[in-house]
């Protein structure tokens, strides 16, 4: 009886997640959405210390009060800008407290009875192998992210046949276990093997290619978190799981039809390490036109419709402040302003649409690639701020370029287009970028949020 | 047999569950939708609460401890910072 009251408090938490995803469809819901999420998670906390197998609350207490201390100080404290890191480290520990989890679930099944029903070992291993990968892959994530790692893409060679080995081995020794399944000390070999794997296949992805690995890895963390719950039997566990790994799936998916590649070409191929493209030479030579803070405004001043491209420099100068000021004056001068968001502007799904929101820029100003493009015609003047290849026409024009096929925002269709970039330096792509070099296109040669600020104090001054 | 059957059963319609939902959040949401799911995967810590709790042997209890420790990040920190997120959407209402 108690135990089937339990199982329907998991199927309503169940069903409470499933009621918090759907609340994310509209942003005046989903804070809401949240809550009731959290709620869930609350309540099936709650019943699981009802089970009778729990025989002692201190080490749970322990762990809870620590756990819940750092969550809390981790959320409090970090920064919008920081956010992919964030959420790769969250990444991490889930993967890592389901691998957790099947090794106790191991350890506290076998010595006892000498074997084990073979599901069960199935589902342990899965879990270990999926779990610890994304462990280890996610902290190289979250170490790129924040700079602690080079995050160039840089191949080693030999790579993918060392991560074949590595993931064959896993699998291996994975079977090995589940038919001998008192062997239990290779699940600490199938743990070394797994969270090496996650480092070697993280280490030569490069920095914008990580939407795709946080995406992945956030399925991951779901999918490990759904083989656990074959392993404990738990209906939560699984539905859960498979709910997170669905959702991680379909980002992938979008941040990889974005850059027009497929997801083995994101985790296998090596960007830009062939720089096929005009060299930067022949395309900026005696082309470029540099500008002053000064003459963007007055250009602003003058126009009806601006649209502003923000890209990852936007996030690395802490600009999204200042460019919301500079869209407030624009708003009282009587332009239409709005914000193009390219699907992989950034470092992570959405990443420019939280800095933005960060700023109370209000979201419907945010418009999609697919939206804005075909009215990108009529706009005055278009201002590209710390984006580069999201904004390149050789995806269009040039078919053997690395980025060719990729949608980008048609930019350069603008009557005008300001890029804010420190320097003439390539993208993630390492190819040139004709729009730099084009006739409606001044380049100003600044930080971001320095040039936008100034931009602002120029405008001031001429509005006076 | 029947219950592996079953469990996999419920696995692939909440795949499909999943796969339904997700596709109506609109790309202004996707990073707290990350963040949000992945505090909801910390669900985790249900099975770490039972392997710390039981204390069969000292090592699975050493192992469950620690996966509640992490699982426990995971579900206060997405939560948290996904309420955070989601005030900054709320507020330009």
């Amino acid at each position: 009886m108690r135990d089937a009251i339990i199982q329907l408090a998991y199927l309503v938490a169940a069903v409470m997640f499933i009621f918090g995803l759907k609340g994310l469809s509209r942003p005046r819901t989903a804070a809401r959405a949240n809550l009731i999420g959290a709620t869930g998670m609350l309540l099936a906390v709650v019943v699981t210390l009802f089970d009778q197998r729990i025989l002692s609350y201190e080490l749970i207490v322990i762990g809870g009060v620590i756990g819940a201390l750092v969550g809390a100080f981790l959320a409090m404290r970090v920064e919008m800008t920081g956010m992919p890191e964030m959420v790769a480290l969250l990444n991490a520990f889930g993967g890592g407290a389901s691998a957790l989890v099947a090794g106790a679930s191991l350890y506290e099944t076998v010595p006892f009875t000498g074997s084990a029903p073979l599901d069960f070992l199935i589902a342990a291993m899965i879990s270990t192998l999926i779990g610890a990968v994304t462990f280890s892959g996610s902290l190289v994530a979250a170490a790129k992210l924040r700079g602690l790692i080079n995050d160039a893409g840089k191949s080693i060679s030999g790579q993918q046949l060392l991560n074949a080995a590595l993931l064959m081995g896993a699998i291996l020794i994975s079977l090995w276990l589940v038919l001998n399944p008192t062997q239990l000390w290779l699940f600490w070999l199938v743990v070394l093997l797994s969270v090496v794997l996650g480092v070697t296949l993280v280490m030569p992805i490069g920095g914008a290619d990580m939407p795709v690995v946080i995406a992945l890895f956030n399925s991951y963390s779901g999918l490990a978190a759904s083989a656990t719950g074959f392993v404990l039997n738990n209906n939560a566990l699984i539905i859960t799981g498979s709910l997170v790994g669905a959702s991680g799936l379909i980002l992938t998916n979008i941040m990889c039809k974005a850059m027009n590649r497929s997801l083995a070409n994101v985790l296998f191929g090596v960007a830009g390490a062939s720089a096929t493209g005009p060299a930067a030479d022949e395309v900026y030579a005696g082309k470029v036109k540099s500008t002053s803070p000064d003459e963007v405004a007055m250009l602003l001043e003058g126009a009806q419709r601006v649209v502003f491209v923000p890209g990852y420099g936007m996030a690395v100068a802490q600009a999204q402040h200042a460019v919301r000021g500079l869209s407030d004056r624009l708003d009282k001068l009587g332009a239409e302003v709005e914000f193009a968001i390219h699907p992989v502007a950034g470092r992570m799904p959405g990443h420019m649409n939280v800095l933005l929101a960060e700023a109370e820029i209000p979201y419907d100003k945010l418009k999609e690639m697919d939206e804005i493009n075909p009215t990108l015609g009529q706009v005055d003047v278009a201002v590209v701020i710390g984006a580069n290849d999201v904004v390149n026409p050789l995806a269009r024009t040039d078919p053997t370029s690395p980025i060719a096929g990729m949608p980008i925002l048609d930019v350069d269709k603008a009557r005008s287009v300001v890029v804010l970039k420190r320097s003439l330096s390539p993208g993630f792509a390492k190819i040139a970028n004709p729009l730099f070099a084009a006739d409606n296109t001044l380049m100003l040669f600044m930080d971001a949020k320095q040039g936008v600020q100034e931009m602002i104090t120029a405008l001031d001054e001429l509005t006076e | 047999m029947d219950g592996i059957i079953i469990a996999i059963t419920v696995f692939v319609l909440a795949l499909f569950v999943g796969v339904e939902i997700i596709t109506k959040v609109p790309p202004t949401l996707h990073t707290p939708l990350m963040s949000g799911s992945n505090a909801i995967s910390g669900i985790t810590l249900v099975g770490a609460l039972l392997a710390a709790g039981a204390q069969h042997t000292m090592l699975s209890t050493v192992l469950g401890l620690a996966a509640i420790i992490m699982a426990t990040i995971n579900v206060v920190a997405g939560f948290l910072v996904t309420h955070r997120m989601l005030d900054m959407f709320r507020r330009k209402e």
